[in-house]
């Protein structure tokens, strides 16, 4: 796919009040009806889904807690893998769920995006729109639920026993951070399968990996005892790793180490920081990029 | 064939600012071969993803669309009339040449497009609204005008999986023309719904285009581009074939598909003398060439006769067809009117007939005759449907509005 050549035609001579016609791009020119449509798309697709069915939203409720239930009864009554008793894992129950439900929103978005704009042919090939539209009301459509979903977390904390803390005025920063790594994977993405149909297989077994290298079922002080510095290291640089781990720190428990504290200093959280912007600058440019052609190509 | 000197004159000087300009635009797609690659063959074969076939589907058009005109892009499938109005549109990058347009363009270009079939069509009008850019408060504002042009009142809230295709396109025209837009793309719309709405669909664009909206219209229906539109254009291959006046589209349109006018082969057939019909028109009340009229408009059905030998009481006659080709007069001058006296080669003579009015809104096309005295069957010249007129207003859901006087006595 090459750029567009420069035809290198004389200056135009324009009527008063007449403007050249571009071809379609990612943003627009009009930030207000970008928001308009992308708040637009989320909120049909989000209302199609309590109408899907007799019990609408709780089925988007259940399938983070069905997962919760399971991994739950498996690790604290039978493999006695985290009983609660070490300091790490106070209110167990309350971090994994948190940790669920942050990933749930992370991976419904990413997976949701990939065939997002592939699945709305019929509108690309049709209005001309920003196309940026598309990935992002995913991603917005995550966020309806995510909001939801941590009433529930929360909830389900106080009977648990934990206690507001000053920290959880940290809870916008985590979650904006967890949006913003979302966004910038859905826009690279849902812009390479466009080309390539295979991104959809790896993305789905990137997720499953992601699932185990992040701090969702086991707590963080079983990874710094069997990792050694370099894998820690390593393991850190997943943005995952950080906002889950940030999240129970602040959110549930602060017997738990901060995010920061793992490596002994925040500075060592730059590189996770550094992917995150990376991905979302990136997925931005190649979503760029391939906008003014989506509609051939697909 | 040969253009008629009016479709040059139409082609030449659109009148007023240019509403849409298109200068020497280009459109190519790269079809790769291949038409999904994965990442797989992309690893095991890295040079040949270079390997495109081209589509050159739009090669440099040029034209100039006024401010208020009603403008038909006409061609067969394939030809690059649809590209070209996605390129006007912006959902296609141009790869050469420019387009430029002055005013609030409509961004669809199909009816119903992003419609939902799980959701109520309140939920899709407004959807579709924004769609179209209008803010959420603008859209719930122009909801109930929408719904009663729409005629469907009863079911806003019923999913659109449960409407029948008629009410889904009333909605979808509805939601369309409620919107700000000075310039509208519409590509094959027409060809929908019942002939009440259609009549009504048309209204619309009689309204649209008293407003001073402009409208670019595709189409190979070419009723409805000869009906609507003020100027046209055929497409062939990608290029502009011809520009102008839509009837003589219409007939390059048809010899292009046919390689052959329909209306023109039997003339020759019938007189090898000469004799021929030059013109035919419809007239006003007032004496003055009409091609639509309102309902109450008394028509002439009227046609110039050319004379090749000399020819003692032929026989006019003027044929008025529906649109459906049902046949509602067959005016003969022996008939209605008494001999029509000699006439030598070279004369021309006009005939006019006129018709009281009684016509129900729709199109009806004038077939022109001429035959030898006696029993009118052996036609000297004849052109099927030569030309048409269209009559708008109400109708009572007859095929004739006939005078009628109503009395209802107690028995």
């Amino acid at each position: 796919m090459s750029a567009m050549p420069d035809v290198g035609l004389p200056a135009p001579l324009q009527a008063p009040g007449s403007h050249r016609v571009h071809g379609p791009s990612a943003l627009g020119s009009d930030l207000h009806r970008f928001w308009s449509l992308t708040f637009t798309l989320a909120r049909t697709e989000f209302k199609l889904r309590f109408y899907g069915s007799v019990l609408g939203y709780v089925w988007t409720l259940m399938r983070p807690l069905l997962l919760f239930s399971v991994l739950w009864v498996f690790f604290t009554k039978i493999g006695h893998v985290n009983d609660g008793t070490t300091p790490g894992e106070k209110y167990y129950g309350a971090q994994l769920l948190g940790s669920i439900v942050l990933f749930t929103f992370f991976i419904e978005g990413t997976t949701n995006a990939v065939r997002s704009v592939v699945d709305r042919e019929n509108l690309v090939r049709k209005i001309h729109f920003p196309r940026l539209v598309i990935p992002l009301s995913v991603v917005l459509l995550g966020m309806f639920n995510l909001a939801l979903n941590l009433i529930v977390v929360a909830i389900f904390a106080i009977s648990a026993g934990v206690r507001p803390m000053l920290s959880w005025l940290e809870l916008p920063l985590i979650v904006g951070a967890l949006i913003l790594f979302a966004a910038g994977m859905a826009m690279l993405l849902s812009a390479l399968f466009v080309h390539f149909r295979d991104i959809q297989p790896i993305w789905e077994v990137v997720a499953q990996i992601l699932f185990y290298a992040s701090p969702v079922i086991i707590s963080i002080q079983t990874v710094i005892a069997k990792l050694n510095p370099t894998l820690l290291h390593i393991y850190m640089l997943n943005p995952l790793a950080v906002i889950f781990q940030q999240f129970r720190h602040a959110m549930i428990t602060n017997a738990t180490p901060a995010a920061g504290q793992v490596l002994g200093s925040w500075s060592a959280l730059f590189g996770a920081l550094a992917i995150v912007v990376a991905i979302f600058v990136v997925g931005f440019l190649v979503f760029n990029r391939a906008a003014a052609r989506i509609a051939e190509n697909l | 064939m040969t253009l008629s000197p009016t479709a040059d004159r139409a082609a030449s000087a659109p009148c007023g600012p240019a509403a849409v300009s298109i200068e020497g635009v280009d459109k190519t797609f790269r079809l790769p071969h291949q038409q999904y690659s994965t990442l797989k063959e992309r690893a095991l074969h890295p040079f040949r993803s270079t390997d495109y076939d081209e589509l050159h589907a739009v090669k440099g058009v040029s034209v100039e669309i006024a401010t208020g005109e009603f403008f038909g892009i006409v061609g067969r499938n394939g030809s690059g009339k649809s590209t070209l109005l996605k390129c006007i549109a912006g959902i296609y990058g141009v790869d050469a040449g420019r387009i430029s347009i002055a005013g609030r363009l409509s961004p669809f270009i199909e009816l119903g497009v992003g419609f939902n079939m799980d959701l109520t069509a309140r939920d899709n009008v407004i959807i579709n609204a924004i769609m179209l850019g209008l803010s959420r408060r603008q859209a719930r504002a122009r909801f109930d005008e929408v719904i009663a042009f729409a005629e469907l009142e009863e079911f806003i809230d019923l999913k659109l999986k449960n409407y029948s295709s008629g009410m889904l396109v009333r909605l979808a025209f509805a939601t369309s023309i409620e919107v700000d837009a000075e310039i509208l793309l519409i590509d094959e719309v027409l060809a929908v719904g019942d002939a009440a709405f259609q009549q009504k669909c048309f209204e619309q664009f009689y309204r649209l285009k008293r407003e001073g909206r402009t409208i670019v219209f595709v189409s190979h229906d070419m009723y409805s581009v000869e009906r609507f539109c003020d100027r046209a254009m055929l497409m062939e291959r990608g290029k502009m074939v011809q520009i102008g006046e839509p009837r003589a589209i219409g007939r390059a349109y048809h010899k292009l598909n046919f390689g052959q006018l329909p209306h023109e082969a039997p003339i020759e057939d019938h007189s090898s003398s000469g004799t021929a019909i030059a013109d035919a028109w419809f007239e006003g009340p007032g004496g003055e060439r009409v091609t639509s009229c309102s309902q109450e408009d008394a028509l002439n059905m009227c046609f110039e006769v050319r004379f090749g030998e000399d020819l003692e009481d032929p026989v006019f006659a003027a044929t008025l067809r529906t649109e459906l080709g049902h046949t509602i007069v067959v005016a003969r001058s022996d008939q209605h009117g008494g001999n029509s006296g000699s006439f030598s080669a070279g004369e021309t003579a006009i005939a006019r007939f006129s018709i009281p009015s009684w016509l129900t809104p729709s199109r009806y096309t004038l077939t022109p005759s001429l035959a030898r005295e006696g029993t009118g069957e052996n036609a000297l010249a004849l052109v099927e449907d030569m030309t048409s007129v269209v009559v708008h207003g109400t109708t009572s859901g007859g095929i004739l509005e006939l005078p009628v006087e109503a009395k209802i006595e107690r028995a």
